[in-house]
């Protein structure tokens, strides 16, 4: 979830008074409005549409939803001389491709600076992934020479002042001395050449996707005109920000040209290509998949709402993708597109007659009947955590170190629960201001390290129970154990086993069939005391994989 | 009894035995309980519950007035019976006066004027005083300005009226006394006294004087009917002893003492509840492991390799594991869903773009926590992609972790209510059908839908029901129609799955009254006993 935030005057230049009948709509569009002031407009973007990001990109879907806009077509113009990006293959190991464009003419306001670096900001970290996935540089055409190059460089051929810093550095002092520099150091890691946008002069414009040259990479309310790359290491990813970015600029005025980008290796192209993009669709499929009828002229004036065109050849569907939809995949995303064109409000819900035969999950059952039992015996059911820590366990199991450990947890919970036991003593040592006796139980899943399962760990299923009182001992247990068994129909008994968990003595297996399923015993005192439990706790543990 | 009305006879069926032997001995004017206790032969416990039964039939009026009493304190009481210390200290002195200089006050450095002398050090020997005591007495006797310290020497000071009771004296032989009577020169030694410890203590008391009402004096007179029955006894029933007799009427709304029930978990009861309207509706369960790995829980739903939701900071994944096949076991023949998952990823699968970047199988074989339950759907589907067997519909409830911190609305645990629709002729309405069916029965009645994206859903939705209590739109989680770049993979090409995973916990908290999701799982016994059932 992103959230936009935008000037309400500015919005409403474009889109027109924002009424609670277009907030309604803006709503709709699949965009809801979380916070509406007098100055400020909040609205919460879903991360698959990127190309609502900027107020002047939000505004023309809103009035292509809102029936006031024509499906957007974007003007080029050709190339002039030298406009030209040098793609050398000496930058292709370390960040291979960029799109670029010029565009001139451009009457910048303060806020429209603002929402233009804001919109860098915004695509950085979302379809850029935090500029790995593509970085963005606008620099001042009048600051720089055409042509330019993007090539590769040692560090110590680089020599540049940064945006935000007192003098020249090179690319290894940028990234160990630069705040900006040490942000992103990470992304130029494990190389010894590091790319740089150069000028026919030999200038550094950036060092992308780190950080501008300070000579070249400032726009101010006098810029009239740019010229903007954007790097990074996938073509496709990278003509959609370029697009999303020049879309948005193209509502603010100027003319956006074309620029030769010559790359020798992977194939020279030219940049941008804003043309939209055809999708083959039948509108059965949609008719289908949402369970509605539609006609042609319907699906039109939908997908037209959506900001998408759509062409009619020979009685082949073709949807007409603008250039900076970065979401449309695949047919079935245009059907979702008429659906909110449709409006979700509209769809009577309904369900169909297919005959399937219910069944729930066997073991689910025998937790029930097992969990009605003790409940009948005056004990109350708990439910408790899966992640434990490592100190919890060790307070019973002190010798245990198989620990099934989470990276980087955010909370002191960072390994999965062994057994149920620990987390039933847990329970009693946090609840001793309750009236006691305290008679606890619990059915739940414990992990162990098994090299023989696919992913390494085996889940099981367990019992835990836990009385507390300052009078309780094995024979309370006993009869819990005999009357469970009984009402379950299975026959058990206890054979003498030495467990240090347990008092020696008062500690047995519980056996069903000849096989081992749990242990039942009265809590050794060390364990207890650990626990800070001031009275005496008879326990048991069965795995429940014999039922 | 002729002339008793109907009401009266019910109140003299339901007196108890106490309140039948205190009755009698009450009137008209105020009397002590302590008086009543005497004069019924009972202890002022019994009689004050007697006395609280009456009061709530309406047959006696008490008063409870509180009195503040000084009476003596345990020093007090020894004090009395002996001497106060700084008398035991001016006797010595004056004794000292009048006898012949002892061996310790022989110094020449004592004026011959002045008498006898007890050196500071040995007040205590000399008195027979404790360490404190000494103190104490040296303190008062110099603050009356009857002493007077020469050179670490203590002497009566000149013209001592030694033999007059002081105060203090005075005072505690007069205790115990209300405190409200206390006056004059008293209060003074009072205020002396209660800074020092234990001498005296102000003791707060209740005093109940009961008398009896109108109607109490009404059935003053008449015959209580000594003969009710009490307890009905086994022995009782051997004979016919109860025959014509009458047992004592209770008070039906007394309270008792509280008993708590073993029950079941309330978060479980809720989810049983859950289960049987999807089994109402004819869904089968899905079970499976919390331990899963990337693949399911991401590759297999179309969730690209770099998407945020993968990185360490939301999702839990287990240090030094890896899973052997990312795709599970291999004997399934699953080898092909592997393949084609990569293809829908790069690119490839019924004209999809995918995410036109290279799919790396090492990321799917991570091992995580399952960060939803929808990873259950995604073997699910392999598994009926391979047998056929569809139209076909599961759910499951279960838990889902996430690596958050901890506040009021978030949890690294959670539950969730997951469920898919296999079937060639489904569709959005459908989907919207059977949510609206599971909500309602849910108890929510106003429900709405909001266009959401997912990364394996489309169309997609987020549902919201309607708080009729908090008067708001909750958000419960979102739905939607498994996309080709999933379904195709397991079923060799596009059928329509209809797939949700709303949160389940919100709508649990909802119903418990609970607004602090740290509640849910914390096992406070106290609160568990109080707790109601679920009941829809």
């Amino acid at each position: 979830m992103t959230i936009l935030t935008m000037d309400r005057k500015e919005l409403e230049k474009r889109v027109g008074k924002i009424s609670k009948e277009l907030e309604k709509k803006i709503t709709d569009m699949g965009t809801p409005v979380e916070e509406l002031t007098d100055s400020e407009v909040e609205v919460e973007l879903f991360p698959n549409r990127p190309d609502l990001l900027s107020l002047e990109n939000f505004a023309r879907a809103v009035n292509q939803f809102n029936g006031k806009g024509k499906v957007a077509k974007f003007r080029i113009y050709e190339p002039e001389k030298n406009y030209e990006v040098i793609v050398e293959k000496s930058v292709k190991v370390v960040r291979p491709f960029t799109v670029c464009a010029i565009i001139k003419g451009l009457k910048f306001s303060d806020s429209d600076i603002k929402n233009v670096v804001d919109l860098q900001e915004k695509l950085h970290n979302s379809i850029g992934r935090k500029r790995k996935k593509a970085a963005i540089g606008i620099y001042p055409l009048d600051k720089i020479s055409l042509p330019i190059r993007f090539v590769g460089r040692a560090s110590e051929d680089i020599k540049f002042l940064p945006l935000e810093a007192s003098r020249e550095m090179n690319a290894r002092q940028i990234l160990k001395g630069h705040p900006t520099g040490r942000e992103y150091a990470h992304l130029l890691e494990d190389t010894d050449v590091y790319p740089v946008f150069i000028d026919a002069n030999d200038d550094v414009l950036s060092m992308p996707p780190i950080i501008n040259s300070e000579k070249t990479g400032r726009i101010d309310e006098k810029t009239r005109d740019v010229f903007i790359e954007c790097s990074g290491h996938n073509l496709v990813y990278l003509k959609k920000v370029l697009n999303i970015l020049l879309a948005s600029i193209s509502e603010m005025g100027g003319k956006i040209y074309a620029m030769n980008i010559k790359d020798s290796k992977d194939g020279s192209f030219v940049s941008p290509d804003m043309g939209h993009e055809d999708l083959e669709f039948k509108i059965e499929d949609i008719e289908k998949t949402l369970g509605i009828s539609l006609k042609e002229k319907e699906v039109r004036g939908y997908l037209n709402r959506m900001g998408i065109g759509m062409r009619n050849d020979n009685g082949k569907f073709f949807a007409e993708v603008p250039c900076y939809r970065a979401d449309i995949l695949h047919w079935i995303d245009l059907t979702e597109e008429v659906a909110i064109a449709y409006g979700y409000d509209n769809f009577v819900p309904e369900i169909p007659e297919i005959s399937t035969i219910a069944e729930e999950d066997s073991f689910d059952r025998e937790k029930r009947a097992i969990g009605n039992i003790l409940a009948g015996l005056g004990m109350l059911e708990c439910n408790s955590f899966h992640l434990t820590t490592k100190k919890n366990i060790k307070k019973m199991h002190y010798e245990f170190n198989d620990f099934i450990e989470v990276e980087e947890s955010k909370t002191e919970r960072d390994v999965l629960r062994m057994d149920m036991m620990t987390n039933m003593l847990q329970i009693l040592s946090e609840n001793s201001d309750a009236a006691y006796p305290q008679k606890v139980f619990e059915v739940g899943r414990v992990f162990a390290l098994d090299e023989k399962s696919d992913n390494g760990v085996r889940e099981k299923e367990r019992l835990a129970i836990a009385m507390v009182d300052e009078k309780m001992g094995y024979t309370e247990m006993k009869q819990v154990l005999d009357y469970l068994f009984k009402m379950l129909g299975l026959e058990y008994i206890v054979e003498d086993v030495e467990d240090s968990n347990y008092i020696v003595g008062r500690c047995g297996k519980i056996v069903v069939d000849d096989v081992e399923v749990g242990r039942v015993g009265e809590v050794a005192p060390r364990v207890l005391r650990n626990w800070k439990i001031r009275f005496p706790v008879v326990g048991c543990e069965i795995g429940l994989g014999f039922l | 009894m002729i002339g008793v009305d109907m009401d009266e006879k019910l109140i003299i069926e339901s007196l108890s035995p106490m309140e039948r032997d205190v009755l009698p001995k009450l009137s008209k004017e105020d009397l002590e309980v302590g008086v009543v206790a005497e004069k019924s032969n009972l202890d002022k416990t019994t009689v004050l519950r007697a006395v609280g039964l009456l009061e709530k039939k309406g047959l006696v009026v008490s008063e409870t007035n509180e009195v503040k009493r000084v009476d003596l304190g345990i020093l007090g009481i020894n004090y009395l019976k002996k001497e106060l210390p700084e008398r035991a200290l001016l006797n010595k002195l004056s004794d000292a006066r009048n006898s012949v200089p002892s061996k310790l006050g022989t110094s020449e450095e004592v004026p011959a004027s002045s008498g006898k002398v007890i050196p500071i050090g040995e007040i205590r020997n000399v008195c027979g005083l404790n360490e404190n005591e000494a103190k104490v007495a040296l303190g008062v006797l110099k603050g009356k300005g009857l002493v007077e310290i020469d050179k670490g020497k203590l002497k009566l000071s000149g013209g001592s009226e030694v033999s007059k009771k002081s105060i203090e004296e005075v005072f505690i032989e007069k205790l115990p006394v209300a405190l409200d009577e206390v006056k004059d020169l008293d209060l003074l030694a009072l205020a002396n006294l209660k800074k020092r410890k234990d001498i005296v203590e102000v003791i707060e008391e209740k005093i109940v004087n009961v008398k009896l009402s109108d109607l109490g004096l009404k059935i003053y007179g008449m015959d209580l009917g000594g003969e009710m029955l009490e307890a009905l006894t086994p022995k009782m029933l051997k004979g016919t002893s109860w025959k014509g007799k009458k047992f004592r009427r209770y008070d039906l709304n007394a309270p008792v003492p509280r008993l708590y029930g073993g029950k079941r978990h309330f978060v479980n009861q809720a989810t049983d509840y859950a289960k049987s309207i999807w089994l109402e509706m004819g869904f089968k369960e899905m079970k499976g492991n919390m331990v899963e790995s990337g693949f399911w829980v991401f590759d297999s739903l179309f969730t690209a390799q770099d998407h945020p939701v993968r990185e360490m900071q939301d999702t839990f994944y287990l240090k030094n594991l890896r899973s052997k096949s990312g795709v599970g076991s291999s004997e399934l023949g699953v080898k092909k869903v592997l393949e084609n998952v990569a293809k829908a990823h790069e690119g490839g699968v019924d004209g999809s773009k995918g995410w036109q970047q290279k799919w790396d199988e090492e990321d799917a074989k991570k091992v995580l926590l399952r960060t939803h339950t929808t990873c259950l759907s995604a073997r699910k589907i392999m598994e009926i992609g391979k047998s056929g067997e569809f139209p076909a519909k599961y759910f499951a409830l279960g838990k889902c972790f996430r690596n958050e911190t901890v506040d009021w609305s978030h949890g690294f645990e959670f539950n969730q209510t997951e469920g898919i629709v296999v079937d060639e002729n489904a569709n959005f309405v459908q989907l919207l059908g059977y949510l609206k069916q599971f909500f309602g029965k849910m108890g929510y009645e106003k429900l709405r839908w909001r266009p959401a994206y997912f990364a394996y859903t489309e169309p997609s939705l987020e549902i919201d029901v309607w708080h009729e209590g908090k008067q708001k739109w909750l958000e419960l989680g979102g739905a939607g129609m498994f996309r080709p770049e999933v379904t195709i993979p397991m079923f060799g090409k596009h059928v329509p799955v209809l797939a949700w995973g709303p949160g389940f916990d919100r709508v649990i908290m909802n119903f418990f009254g609970i607004d602090d999701l740290r509640e849910m799982y914390k096992n406070d016994l106290n609160k568990l006993r109080e707790m109601r059932v679920w009941r829809k």
